[in-house]
């Protein structure tokens, strides 16, 4: 297993000062994430208008939008919020918990709503 | 930093106290928690939203059939709008991060400049919003329902002071959507209006002419407490703003505050990021 106990990026600590060298290198992170970001935003709009939901097609697009949005999310959190560049412990203390919080959540929600849905269909006025 | 990238600390002297094992400030690490949290509050909202979502399938509103306005022009642009509001958050995440990168070079002016840039974004969305919720609350001249379950669509909005009989070109859609859909003019529209039972328009807390109920409710609620997230957002912007003009944090040594409240912001960008997707596109 990779030690987690060596201090390999400890750029964000108080005690830290970036160089302009630097500054440059995280500009440039940053323009590259935002142009990302806005290509993504710009492919999803055109695929919500352009394909109607209940089309053939439209179950992979469904599906293409909650890929889009996680690598959004992605990039979001690592490089905006520096996650990405924290210690490992950090990381998993703040991304573990929730994400098996919520993917039970999820999981309950599907497996009710669709159980509700079926009732639905077979009753409705 | 050189000196401490090559230095190994054992394990237990770091858990042990006397520093960070998470090599973070206190500070910082309680907003991250604080953000899960946040995090796990708004993910309740949108499976709570999703699970409605999916147990009402068929009668649920599409999003680019409710959302196809832009302020000042009467066409039809789905998602347009609330694309721009993501855009717009988008880059004021963008120009936040930017005064973080600015604070940990020590540089006052850039953390001004681009941190008054993330206000004014912020601001932005918050008008952007306020008009999308004046829209949805206003809504289209809407239908009525008839003793028989009936329900016809207006084609003519009737002013507040006005009756039907008042307004020119007054008609009614029958079967709006379907194969015999046709449009009933004049007299016969007046006097089917006059018999309604209830005129639909717009939305509020317990009915809506785009769906079920529970749309609308969770339309206020989500977008409503995101809202008030970019609210209070933009409020420590401006706090943490004029420290900035105060030079508190030059003397201070460090623009910590500045990282701080850009995660808080970030975050804030990063539910929209979900709510767009999950209300708006899905």
């Amino acid at each position: 297993m990779e030690r987690d106990d060596l201090i390999v990026n400890d750029s964000y600590a108080l005690n830290n000062t970036h160089s302009e060298e630097q500054g440059v290198e995280i500009r440039k992170k940053i323009i590259k994430v935002t142009v990302l970001l806005s290509v993504i935003t710009a492919i999803e709009v055109a695929l919500g208008i352009f394909i109607k939901q209940g089309t053939t097609l439209w179950p992979v697009v469904k599906w293409s939008f909650i890929v889009m949005t996680l690598i959004k999310a992605f990039y979001i959190v690592a490089v905006f919020m520096h996650l990405g560049d924290e210690r490992k412990s950090l990381r998993y203390v703040i991304i573990l918990p929730y994400a098996l919080f919520i993917l039970y959540l999820l999981f309950i929600g599907i497996t009710e709503s669709n159980h509700i849905n079926e009732i639905w269909l077979q009753y409705k006025p | 930093m050189a000196s401490e990238a090559t230095q190994a600390v054992d394990s237990s002297t770091l858990w042990g106290g006397g520093r960070s094992p998470f090599s973070v400030s206190y500070g910082k690490m309680m907003m991250w928690f604080f953000l899960v949290s946040d995090a796990l509050t708004f993910s309740g909202l949108l499976v709570a939203y999703g699970y409605a979502r999916h147990a009402y399938t068929g009668a649920w509103p599409i999003g680019e059939e409710v959302f196809y306005s832009l302020p000042g022009l009467s066409g039809h642009y789905p998602l347009i709008y609330v694309a721009l509001m993501t855009f717009i958050l988008i880059i004021s995440s963008v120009t936040m991060v930017l005064a973080v990168e600015a604070g940990h070079r020590k540089d006052d002016k850039g953390v001004i400049k681009w941190l008054a840039w993330t206000i004014i974004g912020g601001f932005f969305f918050l008008g952007s919003q306020a008009w999308e919720w004046s829209h949805f609350i206003h809504g289209t001249p809407g239908y009525i329902t008839m003793a028989d379950n009936a329900k016809y669509w207006l084609t003519e909005e009737i002013p507040n002071n006005k009756t039907a009989a008042d307004v020119a070109n007054f008609g009614l859609i029958a079967n709006k959507g379907s194969e015999n859909e046709r449009v009933i003019e004049g007299a016969e529209a007046v006097s089917i209006y006059e018999d309604k039972v209830m005129h639909v328009q717009g939305a509020n807390m317990t009915i809506n002419e785009y769906g079920p109920p529970q749309y609308g409710n969770f339309f206020f609620f989500i977008t409503g407490f995101h809202g008030f997230h970019v609210f209070s957002g933009v409020v420590i912007n401006i706090i943490i703003f004029i420290q900035v003009l105060k030079g508190v944090y030059r003397r201070r040594g460090h623009y910590e505050m500045v990282e701080k409240t850009g995660l808080y912001w970030h975050f804030v960008d990063l539910v929209w990021v979900f709510v767009f997707t999950f209300f708006y596109l899905i």
